[in-house]
């Protein structure tokens, strides 16, 4: 370890980027195990050596939670691997997860001074490595401060309310999450596949956040079970958190969408990650899966569908996006994995129809050629369809893998909650205050569907403001319709 | 968590459970469902609330022993747990003063009728009711169903008890015979609401259904239970479970009811085969 310590800044530099060792294409496509494999030891020491150790970091900057990236990269140079972990889980309940699922390329790693010239620290990378030190070298939880006797109703056990409810025993408050599901972490759980983030790590983080003394109540559906008011009014909760994300599927409404073998990304995802249907018989739930599938969209949970399609044995799977390869909005690192895997790519192609058979079940799909017109409203070139460029793609099951929105549900019979028509609800961006007196909000709720760490980033701006506000610092004055009463949003 | 407090065969094959779940009692409403997981590795099955005691804080469910899932409820006793179980899910019946309303309940669906029935009794409606089931050994409830209906008709489709016919058969003289009837209720399979609904159109009685769609999570997230209603798709599990009985494509429910037959199947076999083995 001294040498990497030692060595100059020229050297440091000379360092080249580590690689991720991943399976094989061609044996991942027949398993649910982890893809990209993690750092052994040597190659994340030699890549710690390669951080610059700036005296005022960028990446910092660019990460959501801001956590202290030279401070834990130093730590690990040191072999200080428990002084790592300290260093990355005091801005950071999740990270296990987050060296996963995060976007660095977009985020630290994008501002990482290393990648002016060439590569940036794959600072992710390190992440993952000293998170996943942790859980096989469980460390006791941080001191607690004593008691404030407030009590935080937490709704939703996503990366958003996760990080909201550590942070809030952190300050010494008293947390209960409100699930639906029968288990614990969202979209960590029924959303993102196995295979790139294993159901284990997001166990193992969600136990570290009970260890907080974070109570977790699941089967509990608020709007149903409870509803806000009830836990403000007599369930004696003093504040809220609203991080249930956007869990609402989206369809085309064309023609033939509710033909067997039609499926929403969510309901498949549910399917294959949640109830384990690719496990099925020995787990109960089955899922259907075609000889020649189309997933409709190309986001990150277009990859994930198309990938588990191709897992659970389909012959062939269609990437369909009405748009061309530069607005395709997964991931580089998705997108690069899912054509490694075989996944075909149909660009500039969008579904008009969807054919059945006799006794209900898809049998083709109609799409049309799209070009692209001038920029609209989210600056990317409008797709526009070209006339009489129909042809009918031979398919025997669909995947709608077109974006979800916020679940209504939760705020049934629980008036003040100020929404878009979008259906996100109205929230301060830098307090998750919304129009509903003690009501905070935070995550894909608000933004739409967006990233786990955004969706932390928000949990945690919101506690510090959840902790001002039961400390009487602040009155319970929403700015959120502050902003609204004076015209400003 | 979710312990079995009584347990009762009320035919060979229709089982009653009741589940304490004191948060899912106290919001319990007619109309409304459960989800239910047997076990760790089991599926997620919604089952409409056949009752509810708030003071006890337990829902009655009734099933039907048809598939894997349904048979391993079947074998859970007094005292064993269940894995989870969510709600109440769904939105419940709508329960006015009407006049006078019909509640149809077939096989199975004579348990989720139940509370219904009452529900509308004790809103001041003279409730008429029609049960039927297949034969005498799957007929249930018949003296709970007389307590809450002004007048009670039973009939099975083999004339092992009461009167041979389907229950769209007395449902059809009803109406041919000038009954003034507000409202009709119709819960069993779908294919009987299917034909309670051809039955009724020409009358223009308006008919509540409750459809019994494959549902994942229940809340809305999935998209599993969707079916068109008066040609819009609705998700069973928020928009529902009730409908309008003649808005609904029962063509396409039934074929969506079928999707994992296959896979049922083959589950109900290892199933069975692990039972023959004495596992």
């Amino acid at each position: 370890m001294s040498e990497t310590k030692s060595i100059s800044q020229q050297e440091r530099v000379k360092i080249p980027r580590q690689k991720m060792p991943t399976q094989e294409a061609s044996v991942r496509v027949r398993n649910f195990n982890e893809v990209a494999l993690g750092y052994p030891e040597e190659t994340a020491m030699r890549e710690a050596a390669r951080c610059l150790q700036c005296k005022r970091p960028k990446c910092v900057e660019g990460c959501p939670v801001e956590v202290d990236i030279p401070a834990f990269i130093e730590r690990l140079r040191e072999a200080d691997l428990p002084g790592a972990v300290q260093s990355l889980k005091k801005d950071n309940n999740l990270p296990a997860i987050c060296g996963r699922v995060c976007p660095q390329e977009t985020q630290c790693e994008a501002l990482c001074v290393l990648g002016k010239k060439g590569e940036p620290v794959a600072i992710g990378r390190l992440e993952r490595y000293v998170a996943d030190w942790d859980l096989t070298h469980p460390s006791p939880p941080p001191e607690l401060p004593p008691p404030s006797g407030k009590k935080v109703a937490v709704i939703g056990s996503g990366p958003a309310g996760l990080t909201c409810a550590g942070d809030l025993a952190r300050y010494g408050h008293q947390v209960t999450i409100f699930e639906s599901l029968h288990a614990p972490g969202g979209v960590l759980i029924y959303g993102i596949p196995e295979f790139r983030l294993p159901k284990h790590i997001v166990h193992a983080e969600v136990n570290y956040v009970r260890s907080l003394g974070v109570e977790i109540r699941l089967n509990e559906v608020i709007g149903k079970t409870y509803t806000l008011d009830e836990l403000l009014n007599e369930q004696g909760y003093d504040a809220i958190f609203l991080g249930t994300g956007a869990g609402l599927p989206m369809f085309m409404h064309i023609p033939g969408e509710n033909y067997n073998g039609v499926y929403s990304a969510n309901e498949f995802l549910t399917r294959v990650n949640l109830m384990k249907a690719y496990l099925f018989p020995n787990w109960d739930t089955p899922v259907k899966v075609g000889r020649k599938v189309a997933v409709v969209g190309a986001g990150n949970v277009a990859m994930d569908a198309s990938r588990c399609a191709l897992r659970l044995g389909a012959d062939e799977v269609h990437i369909v996006y009405r748009r061309s390869r530069e607005e395709v909005p997964a991931r580089a690192e998705e997108v690069h994995h899912a054509e490694e895997e075989g996944i075909i790519f149909d660009f500039l192609t969008n579904p008009v129809e969807i054919y059945g058979d006799e006794k209900g079940w898809v049998r083709g799909m109609r799409c049309i050629r799209m070009k692209l017109g001038e920029p609209d409203a989210s600056g990317r070139r409008r797709p526009l369809p070209i006339e009489n460029s129909e042809f009918d793609m031979d398919v025997d099951m669909v995947i709608m893998a077109l974006g979800t929105r916020p679940n209504p549900l939760v705020f049934a019979d629980s008036g003040g909650l100020e929404r878009t028509r979008h259906g996100t609800v109205v929230a301060d961006e830098r307090t998750g205050r919304t129009t509903k007196d003690r009501v905070w909000a935070g995550g894909d709720i608000v933004t739409g569907a967006a990233t786990v760490i955004s969706a932390m980033g928000a949990g945690k701006r919101a506690a510090a403001d959840i902790d001002r506000f039961l400390r009487g610092e602040e009155a319970p004055v929403s700015r959120a319709e502050a902003a609204i009463r004076a015209g400003a949003s | 968590m979710y312990e079995i407090v009584a347990r009762e065969e009320l035919a060979p094959v229709t089982k009653l459970l009741e589940i304490r779940a004191p948060a899912v009692a106290r919001k319990a409403q007619a109309g409304q469902f459960v989800i239910v997981r047997v076990h760790e590795e089991g599926e997620r099955i919604p089952l409409t609330i056949a009752d509810y005691d708030r003071e006890r804080g337990t829902i009655t469910l009734v099933f039907q022993e048809v598939g894997k899932t349904t048979m391993h409820l079947g074998t859970k006793q007094v005292g064993e747990c269940l894995a989870s179980f969510t709600g109440p899910l769904g939105l419940p019946s709508e329960i006015e003063r009407y006049g006078t309303v019909l509640c149809v309940g077939g096989g199975v669906g004579i348990a989720p009728i139940y509370p219904i029935a009452r529900a509308l009794r004790e809103a001041g409606n003279t409730v008429l009711s029609i049960i039927g089931a297949r034969s005498k050994d799957l007929l249930f409830w018949e003296e709970k169903m007389r307590a809450v209906s002004d007048e009670l008709i039973v009939c099975t489709d083999d004339g092992s008890y009461g009167r041979k016919a389907l229950v769209t058969i007395p449902l059809k003289e009803m109406l041919e015979g000038g009954r003034s009837i507000d409202r009709i209720w119709a819960i069993g399979p779908a294919i009987m609401m299917k034909f309670c609904a051809l039955t009724t159109q020409p009358f223009g009685v308006p008919l509540i259904v409750s459809l019994n769609s494959i549902m994942v999570d229940g809340t809305g997230m999935c998209g599993a239970c969707r079916v068109e209603v008066g040609g819009q798709t609705r998700f069973v599990c928020v928009d529902g479970p009730e409908f309008d009985g003649h808005q609904v494509d029962w063509d396409q429910l039934l074929a969506r009811q079928r999707i994992y037959l296959e896979q049922e199947k083959q589950a109900l076999e290892l199933w069975q085969h692990g039972h023959a083995c004495g596992h």
